[in-house]
């Protein structure tokens, strides 16, 4: 009987790269050195996630050359796959960052691409999975996590209406003939409805107030004063709030709901017809017989159609 | 010559990347500029301001569609719900031809968003060739393939990359955007004389050429888009033009962007080049074929 040869060990990727299937294993073990979280000096880290030789993976599958050594060529693109989610992640969201602090941040958002790496083809969407993931992982976020999901949630609330579709309006034209029994009315796909536990949209208000202060923006004032003035925004106390995030003139905007008007609205986004949508939001009784009730209602209506948030079907 | 089927027979001029810090200056003073190149994914949107923007952009302008993330050398097949925003953007645009990047970027679904460079194998080839194909028929547009900057080479590669370049679209029967800037900095990287890689690409399938700035390092260049263009690179322009003919050529300028004057003056440079190249009356670029085996 032959004696069995020691195992060979496994190549970090294929040889040769004869087929298609060659061409997906390499670029997945180039893919897995790329992905691979950055040391805390922001260097390719010296060991792989299965506790390899980064060095001797990496020179199976990239040439050195007379400058740099195969680590230090895929080190490039490491660094700048790191940088770019991290960069885009850090613009999209300044409330996450100023509760946390930018360091804090840091690490729950490579935590998070970890788990959740883009699978979309635009960075626009990198922020989608935030709000789930501090939710599965509060350890990142503690003791802030019911404030850090309101927050993930509201940032990418204003990524949804920045570039959401707008539908043509709908208009008073549209009720001629409407049974209203049976009428339903349709949302603007761009508007997001939201019910937080905390005042994110004067928070958020107030960050951006506070950096375009450091940045000048709005102020002469040297630098040394500006920092003064723009004295850190405190955490906001629980408080529940409805929020409407909409878009005018091409615009973000945050609007205050009632609690009675955002259940209107949602049971209008959930299809409801109008009707019901009303009981959903209303209560059954009131003091005064509804009258001031239904001057509320009509109000709410008005707005909301001065503001665009009706479309048709 | 400037119009061929890789370009949707069209002859372009000088064109600038279209960039937010520029967005309200263009919508306000409405410069001459001779056409504006588009991020396509910037605009694969539902709706909202980008879309806005767009729609008064080509009230005025023509504009032509630049991907980063069609991803042609990646293994997986193209995807689905990707391709079909891109068509209604082609659409809405009516761009006369559509390019992205000869790199791959995705594996199984999930994305790195930068460009990675191509092992230059013929397998490889023959895989990216039939995406750019599926992409061309689906979009119904003719396609040109930029070549990037790189900073990695594999071991597994059997040819150079002009030659893996040609490869693919002799193979795909598609266009170049031949990006003069990527050559550059990409021959610095890897020790090859840039001149060797435009003297044997098929000139004929020059459908667009890039120009753009590079950022020095001790050991390695890289393509930073900030700056305006260095000497080295007009050199290798002019060269480009000398062999490909009048091109559509673009300025990109995507960080530390300037003031629109600025950026503009800087794509007008070229203009100097594609004066010459006119009075010399190049002939149109001969039909190349591949030396290498099917």
């Amino acid at each position: 009987m032959k004696p069995k040869s020691p195992p060979r060990k496994k190549r970090a990727a294929p040889a040769r790269v004869e087929s298609t299937r060659d061409l997906a294993d390499l670029q997945k073990a180039v893919w897995g050195l790329v992905s691979q979280p950055l040391s805390a000096s922001n260097r390719m880290r010296p060991r792989t996630r299965d506790g390899r030789s980064t060095a001797k993976a990496v020179g199976e599958i990239v040439k050195p050359n007379d400058r740099l050594t195969s680590f230090e060529r895929l080190e490039i693109y490491n660094r700048m796959y790191w940088f770019r989610v991290l960069d885009s992640l850090y613009e999209d969201c300044p409330g996450l960052r100023a509760v946390l602090g930018d360091r804090r941040f840091m690490r729950l958002a490579e935590a998070y691409l970890q788990k959740y790496p883009s699978r979309s083809f635009t960075l626009r969407n990198l922020p989608a999975r935030l709000e789930k993931f501090i939710g599965e992982e509060p350890r990142w976020t503690r003791p802030h996590t019911a404030l850090c999901r309101d927050l993930a949630r509201f940032e990418w609330a204003q990524v949804e209406v920045y570039d959401g579709a707008a539908l043509p309006l709908f208009t008073v034209e549209h009720l001629r003939g409407a049974d209203p029994a049976k009428l339903k009315l349709s949302l603007q796909p761009y508007l997001q409805l939201l019910e937080v536990g905390y005042p994110v949209d004067d928070f958020l208000i107030a960050i951006k107030k506070r950096e375009a202060l450091l940045r000048g923006d709005a102020s002469n004032a040297p630098t040394g004063v500006r920092a003064e003035k723009a004295s850190k925004v405190p955490r906001p106390k629980r408080e529940r709030c409805a929020i409407a995030v909409h878009r005018l003139n091409g615009r973000i905007y945050f609007k205050r709901l009632e609690p009675a008007a955002c259940r209107v609205l949602l049971a209008i986004r959930a299809g409801q017809p109008l009707v019901r949508a009303l009981a959903a939001g209303l209560p059954a009784r009131s003091a005064d017989g509804g009258a001031a009730m239904a001057a509320q209602v009509q109000g709410w209506f008005a707005s909301w159609m001065q503001l665009g948030w009706f479309c048709q079907r | 010559m400037p119009a061929n089927p890789y370009n949707g027979y069209t002859d372009y001029g000088i064109g600038l990347g279209l960039r937010v810090p520029h967005y309200d200056h263009i919508l306000s003073e409405k410069p001459t500029v001779d056409w504006f190149e588009i991020i396509s994914e910037t605009f694969m949107v539902d709706g909202g301001r980008p879309l806005e923007v767009l729609d008064r952009i080509l009230a005025q302008y023509r504009v032509v569609q630049h991907g980063v993330s069609l991803y042609f050398g990646s293994a997986d097949d193209p995807d689905r719900e990707h391709l079909k925003r891109l068509k209604a953007l082609t659409k809405r645009t009516k761009t006369p031809w559509l390019s992205d990047h000869l790199c791959w970027g995705s594996v199984d679904g999930t994305y790195s968003h930068d460009l990675l460079p191509m092992p230059y194998t013929l397998a490889a080839a023959k895989r990216t060739a039939e995406k750019i194909r599926m992409v061309r028929d689906y979009l119904e547009l003719p396609i040109a393939v930029e070549n990037v900057s790189s900073y990695t080479e594999f071991h597994v590669s059997e040819m150079t990359e002009w030659e893996f370049l040609s490869e693919v679209v002799e193979r795909a029967d598609c266009g170049i955007l031949l990006d003069v800037n990527n050559i550059y900095v990409s021959s610095k990287n890897h020790s090859f004389d840039p001149y060797d890689y435009i003297n044997n690409v098929p000139h004929h399938r020059v459908a667009q050429m890039h120009i753009a700035g590079h950022t020095k390092f001790e050991k390695y260049l890289l393509d930073t888009h900030d700056h305006p263009v260095l000497d080295p690179v007009w050199k290798l322009y002019a060269h480009a033009i000398r062999l490909c003919g009048v091109t559509a050529t673009l300025l990109e300028w995507d960080d530390k962007i300037p003031s629109f004057q600025e950026v503009h003056d800087e794509a007008l440079k070229a203009n100097q080049f594609i004066a010459q190249a006119r009075e010399a009356k190049i002939p149109a670029p001969k039909k190349t074929s591949r030396a290498r085996a099917r």
